[in-house]
């Protein structure tokens, strides 16, 4: 290799504006989803006049809330190379559970734990079935817990159908406002710090990253692989537990036909945001940027009268232009590689 | 000599019908380069995962300094002072070295946290990583970026240097030039003289004859899962080196083939 590089300078030249290119490719791609989300949010305050009023973003972000929650949980386990398909549902089942546990007893903290407490459950199913009971991959667990999950919340649910009614406590979280911001957002910045300090600053987080980026290398290196896989289920199904909260809170009931395609909308956030699928790249940070720029598009369209189903095809294409944009970083990433070693000799 | 710092006493492992080690005895000392010779399947790799806790062994034990060690998982050989420098590297493509140095055993706190949900000192790993990659004379082109980007050698250097912050015992070397260009390979020969020179004692697989005369004590040769042979290797022995690895003197029996048979 050291012999091509010393061959000419004209060869030598091409390689330093080419590797310039590559570090400025990456660099872009990085910064890519900040990008287009303010660029998104400039384009849209032109096209609609009404978007950057105080109430329709305030609107925003109560609607966004639900999404970035369970995208946090989502971001977490497609770090792991994982998808969990179940959150949806898992979210609709956790609505019934807590509007049961409401006419049970008209309790806020023992409504939001029953809720929370489901999620949590399914997830360690997702987890333990997936882990212990060798898969391949969880997306036939998951998918399993999907069906499992929206049939039951509908057997379970009283007339099959939704449930008026929530503690005031809940309605409040998810309705309520504070220093003229929506509570829900709140929830957000909670969930996001919480996740940030255990994905970042702690050892659990850590050994993510590492499952997440060679799980073959982490068996050797000494990490409980296995108990990462099953808690991180655990914290996805958590998440979609805490955006049950929050959307039930929102429209003061339980229903389950809640979270309908709701664990597209995560991993099409966490995607547009900018992590990648082959795992063990990607932060909370994706998911929020994600989670917004599919809010912003949601509601630019609905504030022009855009029907639904443009907004599917919109987020479809943008979900492709993603994955493109991360395919696009790994060839970049390594050429770098190629590069350097060049230059390394 | 110095007694033995780790005993292999009859190994014996099967993976379903494969006989894959069949009652090998090894030893290896303080100071010394043991190699670990054989063609693919000969058992060495298996004997190597057995050692550093990937497996476990059907029959026969591990001593450490003459203590007989159960050595029922990586981490446990890691904790007895054993560490291992696999073919694959075992490097976290997303992490930065000083991560990859102390991935799975993170300096954090405090201390009456379970393991996962301590804190971790970042700081104290990016110093410590730095004072070993400094000390042999590993160098990086960026400390602080993903080890994705880095070469072959430079990756090489980084799971030996891993290794050399732990070791206590033995360090364990699974082809460690296989991937890299000569003047590469010259530098993770170097560091492996040096990691001898501190004391350590060192098992060193590979199929390069070269290295093994230039680098090792003592070698042993293994063929369809027995020891067939142990000499010490220089220009003299080499010839018969080659000869027990491809089994050419036949001296141990008929091959037998029902080992590879399924």
């Amino acid at each position: 290799m050291q012999e091509r590089a010393e061959a000419g300078s004209g060869t030598g030249d091409r390689r330093a504006r080419g590797a310039i290119l590559v570090a400025l490719g990456l660099r872009l791609l990085g910064a890519g989803p900040l990008l287009i989300l303010a660029l998104l949010v400039v384009g849209v305050a032109l096209w609609t006049p009404n978007f950057l009023k105080p109430g329709n973003l305030s609107n925003i972000a109560a609607q966004t809330a639900v999404i970035a929650i369970v995208a946090m949980g989502q971001q977490l386990v497609i770090l792991t190379r994982g998808i969990d398909l179940s959150v949806g549902a898992n979210l609709a089942l956790a609505t019934v559970i807590g509007g049961l546990m409401f006419r049970a007893v008209d309790s806020g903290p023992l409504v939001i734990l029953a809720m929370l407490a489901t999620g949590a459950l399914v997830g360690a199913v997702n987890g333990i079935v997936y882990v212990y009971g060798r898969l391949p991959h969880p997306f036939i667990i998951t998918l399993a817990t999907l069906s499992v999950c929206r049939g039951l919340a509908l057997a379970l649910a009283i007339n099959h159908t939704t449930m008026r009614g929530m503690p005031e406590a809940i309605t409040r979280l998810g309705d309520g406002a504070t220093l003229g911001l929506p509570n829900s957002f709140f929830v957000v910045l909670a969930v996001a710090a919480a996740l940030f300090v255990m994905s970042r600053a702690m050892v659990w987080g850590r050994w993510l990253y590492a499952v997440g980026g060679d799980p073959n290398a982490a068996v050797e290196m000494g990490i409980p692989v296995k108990g990462m896989l099953v808690s991180t289920y655990i914290v996805s199904g958590l998440c979609a537990g805490i955006g049950a909260v929050v959307l039930a809170g929102r429209t003061a009931a339980g229903s389950p036909l809640y979270g309908n395609l709701l664990e597209l909308d995560t991993i099409a956030a966490v995607i547009i945001g900018g992590a990648s699928f082959l795992g063990g790249r990607g932060h909370l940070g994706h998911a929020l940027v994600g989670a917004l720029m599919i809010g912003v598009i949601r509601n630019a369209l609905n504030l022009q009268n855009v029907a639904v189903f443009y907004q599917m095809i919109a987020i479809g294409v943008i979900l492709v232009v993603a994955v493109e944009a991360d395919v696009l970083r790994n060839h970049l990433e390594a050429r770098a590689r190629v590069l350097q070693s060049a230059r390394g000799q | 000599m110095n007694a033995p710092v780790l005993e292999v006493r009859g190994a014996e492992k099967h993976f379903g019908a494969v006989h894959a080690l069949r009652n090998v005895s090894v030893e290896v000392r303080r100071g010394e380069v043991l190699a670990l010779l054989g063609d693919n399947g000969a058992g060495k790799s298996t004997l190597v995962k057995c050692i550093s806790g990937v497996h476990p062994l059907d029959a026969g034990e591990i001593l450490l300094d003459g203590k007989p060690t159960s050595i029922h998982s990586p981490a446990a050989a890691r904790r007895a002072g054993i560490e291992t420098v696999y073919q694959d590297l075992a490097l976290f493509d997303n992490l930065t070295p000083a991560q990859n140095f102390y991935c799975g055993r993170e300096i954090a706190g405090p201390g009456w946290l379970p393991r996962p949900l301590r804190f971790l000192n970042g700081r104290a790993m990016e110093r410590e990583a730095a004072a070993v990659i400094d000390r042999l004379k590993v160098r990086l082109p960026k400390f602080d970026a993903p080890v994705a980007r880095m070469s072959g050698g430079q990756r090489q250097a980084i799971a030996v240097a891993r290794a050399t912050v732990f070791v206590r015992k033995v360090v364990i070397l699974d082809e460690p030039t296989a991937a890299l260009g000569v003047r590469e390979s010259r530098r993770v020969l170097d560091l492996i003289r040096q990691l001898c020179a501190e004391g350590n004692a060192l098992i060193l697989i590979t199929h390069n004859i070269e290295q093994v005369i230039e680098l090792a004590d003592r070698a042993v040769v293994l063929r369809q899962g027995r020891k067939v042979g142990e000499l010490k290797p220089d220009r003299g022995t080499q010839q018969q080196l080659v000869s027990l690895i491809v089994g050419a003197d036949a001296s141990p029996g008929p091959p037998s083939r029902d080992g590879t048979a399924d």
